[in-house]
């Protein structure tokens, strides 16, 4: 699957099914700090991810207070 | 996952309600979350001229559509703080907002209209970016709220935001932050009363409203923000989040219910002590000048040469 990752942009490649929590634990993210978007739709933590699937992972975080 | 109140297909988990919620119930938890605030704090009420701080970004932007949505008369102001690209951008997010729902965007430019940006405040006076940046903004929408006559300001600060806060100035026991760290302030001293509507809400809640509600913001970080000590404070309290959902949520509104009520005499015994600024008449507490900080930063920052953003990013990088 593609995964978008944002702050700053770059795109990974990762192969095999697994649940958007797999991916997150899998890349070191907190899944309190992030949203993932499958293929344009916002999915919860236990939603299967495809091969074919195209996935962004957005960072939710913002510094100014 | 199903939603915990039709069974259809969830879209977003939020473990701290220990539910999965659908777009059609996530949006409707997210306003009825609004409404208590409103309610339980007396925020707003429906005859109210609003004006609320938009930055371009999510908790901006989905605080003015939750607001819409709710039926209150709310226009935007965003001041364009000169960052670079990054402020060109965030402006064009906020104007599309406005421009697609039929809403007044005021802008006001902070090199425009006051002769310096962010990026020379910070380099001229030493600054850390966010501290120059913040109060720049805090004074520039009291004043625009005072003087075109909006009955309350509205600010975009989330549950969060708030969380990272209170942590902060508990781990300094800074006594006058915490006294004033409330969800409202009501007008008094030359103040505009202030709100904050997402305080029962999460970040990456108010990231899903934008999500489901197809509002584009600007996701990318302020360029300047990288390394400041919200941002690590925030990191740590997700950590512990994680392992207890619940926890933010109850530290903030335990403050709020516990520790804010005692604290209610220092605030209103510090708002006495304040005095006015002699050029611009906004309140000020700052002693051994009778200029108030936003002033005395702008006679400063404007009287020299304007500091492109990337000047002062390689600077930091180098340090």
């Amino acid at each position: 699957m593609n995964v978008i990752l944002r702050n700053p942009n770059r795109e990974i490649s990762i192969s095999g099914s697994r649940s958007v929590r797999a991916l997150l634990d899998e890349l070191g993210l907190s899944r309190e700090a992030h949203l993932v978007i499958r293929n344009g739709q916002l999915v919860p933590g236990d939603s299967r991810l495809e091969n074919e699937d195209t996935i962004e992972i957005r960072p939710v975080i913002s510094g100014g207070v | 996952m199903k939603c915990r109140v039709c069974r259809e297909p969830a879209v977003i988990d939020l473990p701290r309600h220990n539910a999965n919620f659908c777009v059609e119930h996530f949006q409707q938890l997210c306003t009825r979350q609004v409404t208590k605030a409103i309610d339980d704090f007396d925020m707003l009420s429906p005859s109210d001229r609003v004006l609320v701080a938009v930055s371009g970004g999510k908790d901006s932007l989905a605080v003015w559509d939750i607001l819409n949505e709710l039926g209150y008369s709310a226009d935007g102001l965003y001041i364009g703080l000169g960052i670079g690209g990054y402020s060109e951008s965030s402006r064009e997010f906020a104007e599309r907002y406005a421009q697609n729902n039929g809403l007044t965007l005021h802008v006001v430019s902070l090199r425009e209209d006051y002769n310096f940006d962010v990026p020379t405040a910070a380099k001229t006076t030493g600054r850390v970016p966010c501290s120059a940046c913040g109060m720049s903004k805090r004074h520039i929408f009291d004043q625009f709220a005072l003087e075109n006559g909006y009955d309350v300001l509205v600010t975009g600060h989330n549950l969060d935001d708030e969380v990272a806060v209170l942590f902060g100035n508990t781990l300094r026991w800074d006594v006058g932050y915490l006294s004033r760290q409330l969800p409202v302030l009501d007008a008094r001293g030359g103040f505009p009363k202030k709100v904050k509507p997402l305080v029962r809400l999460s970040e990456r809640e108010m990231a899903a409203w934008c999500v489901v509600r197809n509002i584009e913001y600007i996701i990318e970080e302020c360029p300047l923000a990288a390394g400041n000590r919200h941002l690590t404070y925030k990191e740590v309290m997700n950590h512990i989040e994680e392992r207890s959902p619940g926890t933010k949520a109850s530290f903030y509104l335990g403050f709020l219910d516990n520790m804010a009520p005692l604290l209610r005499d220092k605030h209103a015994k510090d708002l006495d002590e304040i005095g006015l600024c002699s050029r611009c008449s906004a309140p000020t507490g700052a002693e051994g000048s009778d200029l108030c900080a936003f002033c005395r930063l702008q006679e400063r920052a404007s009287q020299v040469d304007p500091v492109p953003v990337d000047l002062l990013l390689k600077k930091r990088r180098r340090s």
